[in-house]
């Protein structure tokens, strides 16, 4: 019925706007939910600030299973939406099925570097050179000269952050000592903020006074226990510095909000290909805010700034740990 | 010594690890020892840690917390009571539909009261179980080997792992030493033999899943407000099975628990500790640590190191005969 209604609701729309050429983007989250504090949460927020500043609508659905998202994809073809923006590496197949069944839609993948069609635009982010900047304030704000790196699960993914991570603290100091770990080789190993703890606490028996997590829920785990401990933490994905005044020494943001937004502006007129937002695009950056201002001080912002116009005029190049799947600043 | 030092430190991060796996093994035990199968152990668990994270959460006291976590797995053990004793359903089944169902509902729940994408606030303050400081640990410290012994290994944790330490103790004398205990031991190897003496099996069983929750109650609230400072979705990560390896490997004996429980904690802090382990060329890589607890297990079960007999009416319902 809700269905019917909608296909209906949305004909009659199409009509109504057909003069106008003009379709509502559609935006499609991922499975860990539209308030996830993280990645799904920014692409609600790119969303919603298309439309406070447009004043136009959009249309969304959360996922509640892997079943729904070709089912999700095809219904919002199916209404018109356009361009329909997807979230993460779960929506690579679905996508390379209906994308080529509904050529004059225009489909957004965030996360997903490697298909191949006409209609799609892909986008990627160079989490290496955002690592890089909070690895040299890592290394700046560190007094022992020994800085950790948590990472979720053990997937490339999280080594690239890890990569670009020491790089950025040896860029500071040659001689610093860089304490990797990854929580686990399963997805539980997202969800474990014990032993992200345990993690921090071995960390710190080893030297780390700041340990950046990049581990989803983990990682709570460890802001919690650097915060309790009294060393400095580094958040990830999203702004995090709130979540411990005075003890999150920064976060490395990936700016997915961005993304969205970019697509939604565009509307079906929508760039396709494959594009990488680094830090030229303001894809990745690191958060600055009320809540670390204390910690940040004016070397570092300083070394910072200029690390990141050497990184985009290519005067610094970040490697990256896909280039031949190893890192030459990081053993794992 | 500063391979003292880690060593003080590796086994600091065991007990640690180990309590919420021994207090669940415990758990665990008392209901296997009645004859009740129990697999959702990870699920009492995880509402327990749920539940005492968002209520103290809402109201600031971890102690109000504590006992929110014990009464929502008290609730799912009444479930798998109803469902295995008295309407005699399979043990196994209902074990991991309270495991489905506890994985399902803290996320709904705390997104429904909490929207914070399936986890609870982060607790502060009175909300949270904080490091015990034994008397003297500070002056102690410096002497040499028992200083960081007494007050970093000993001293400096939660209440709640005194508590379950002393929960060892305590499970032998009732079981071996009380008259209860021995009732309970009894309707797990021949509940018909009970039946007969005039004692409610249904009863005994009843009470055995009862301190079984409770025990898993405090075993969740321990991982959410001692360990953690709230709930995060699926945070127990697999600790009720490990502690169910463990009883296996106990033989479900209770001392014999703490020492196995005591073992994967220190497997675990190990593991943690020192990623890949080199042992004069041949590495040894972090996931064999991480599986071999469950190794043991298979090892103790196939009977290459002394047989494990389970509790012989484990996983029969009783049935009166007629």
């Amino acid at each position: 019925m809700t269905l019917m209604k909608s296909l209906m609701g949305a004909a009659a729309a199409v009509a109504l706007t057909a003069g106008a050429a003009l379709a509502e983007p559609a935006l499609i989250f991922d499975l860990g939910g539209k308030f996830d504090k993280s990645f799904n949460e920014a692409a609600f927020n790119g969303a919603k600030r298309w439309a406070d500043q447009t004043g136009k609508s959009y249309r969304e659905i959360e996922l509640q299973s892997e079943a729904q998202r070709e089912q999700a994809l095809r219904r919002f073809a199916e209404a018109g939406a356009n361009p329909i923006i997807t979230m993460g590496f779960g929506m690579a197949d679905p996508l390379s099925t209906v994308a080529p069944d509904y050529p004059d839609t225009k489909f957004v993948v965030i996360d997903v570097t490697w298909l191949d069609a006409p209609n799609l635009r892909q986008v990627g982010f160079a989490e290496h050179e955002g690592s890089y900047l909070v690895g040299m304030m890592a290394a700046m704000a560190s007094k022992s000269g020994t800085v950790g790196f948590i990472g979720g699960m053990d997937v490339p993914l999280i080594r690239h952050f890890g990569c670009g991570y020491a790089q950025g603290a040896k860029a500071v100091n040659p001689d610093i000592n860089v304490v990797a770990n990854m929580t686990g080789t399963t997805p539980a190993a997202w969800n474990d903020p014990v032993k992200g703890s345990e993690l921090t606490k071995a960390q710190i028996s080893q030297g780390a006074d700041v340990v950046y997590a990049a581990a989803g829920g983990t990682g709570v785990g460890v802001l919690q226990t650097a915060a309790d401990e009294g060393i400095l933490s580094i958040g990830v994905d999203s702004n995090q510095n709130h979540l411990h005044p005075g003890k999150v020494l920064t976060s490395m943001l990936k700016r997915v909000d961005v993304a969205v937004y970019d697509a939604m502006k565009a509307g079906d007129e929508v760039e396709t290909g494959v594009f990488t937002m680094g830090l030229a695009q303001e894809g990745v950056g690191v958060a600055m805010d009320d809540n670390n201002a204390e910690l940040v001080t004016e070397e570092m912002s300083s070394a910072v700034d200029k690390a990141r116009q050497d990184i985009i005029d290519g005067n610094i190049s970040v490697v990256s740990y896909y280039e031949n799947d190893s890192c030459p600043a990081l053993q794992f | 010594m500063e391979f003292f030092v880690t060593l003080i430190q590796v086994f600091d991060s065991t007990i640690r690890l180990a309590t919420p796996l021994l207090l669940a093994c415990l758990a665990g035990l008392y209901s296997e020892r009645a004859g009740i199968f129990d697999i959702g152990l990870e699920g009492k668990m995880l509402m327990a840690a749920f539940f005492s994270a968002a209520v103290a959460a809402v109201t600031g006291s971890v102690w109000l917390g504590l006992l929110a976590g014990i009464a929502s797995s008290l609730a799912l053990s009444g479930l798998h009571g109803l469902a295995s004793i008295t309407f005699r359903g399979n043990q196994l089944i209902s074990g991991v539909a309270i495991n489905f169902l506890a994985a399902g509902m803290t996320v709904l729940v705390a997104q429904s009261w909490f929207q914070q994408g399936g986890r609870t606030p982060s607790l502060f303050g009175g909300g949270r179980f904080t490091p015990i400081e034994f008397p003297f640990a500070e002056a102690i410290s410096t002497v040499p080997i028992i200083g960081p012994i007494y007050s970093e290994l000993l001293s400096g944790h939660s209440i709640l792992v005194y508590i379950a330490f002393l929960m060892v103790p305590l499970t032998w004398w009732v079981l071996y030493r009380t008259r209860f205990g021995l009732r309970l031991r009894a309707v797990g190897e021949n509940p018909a033999a009970v039946d007969t003496a005039g004692v409610s099996v249904v009863g005994l069983r009843y009470a055995a899943v009862a301190i079984c929750g409770v025990l898993c109650g405090i075993a969740g609230a321990y991982l959410a407000t001692a360990l953690q400072a709230g709930f995060v979705k699926e945070m127990t990560a697999g600790r009720g099975f490990i502690a169910l390896a463990a009883l296996i490997f106990a033989k479900w004996r209770p001392w014999h628990a703490m020492g196995a429980c005591l073992l994967f904690g220190l497997l675990q802090a190990v593991a943690l500790r020192f990623q890949n382990i080199d042992l004069g060329g041949v590495v040894i890589p972090v996931q064999v640590m991480d599986a071999l607890p469950y190794i043991l297990t298979v090892v103790i079960l196939a009977g290459f190191v002394g047989k494990a007999i389970p509790p012989r009416a484990g996983g029969e319902p009783y049935v009166k005969e007629r």
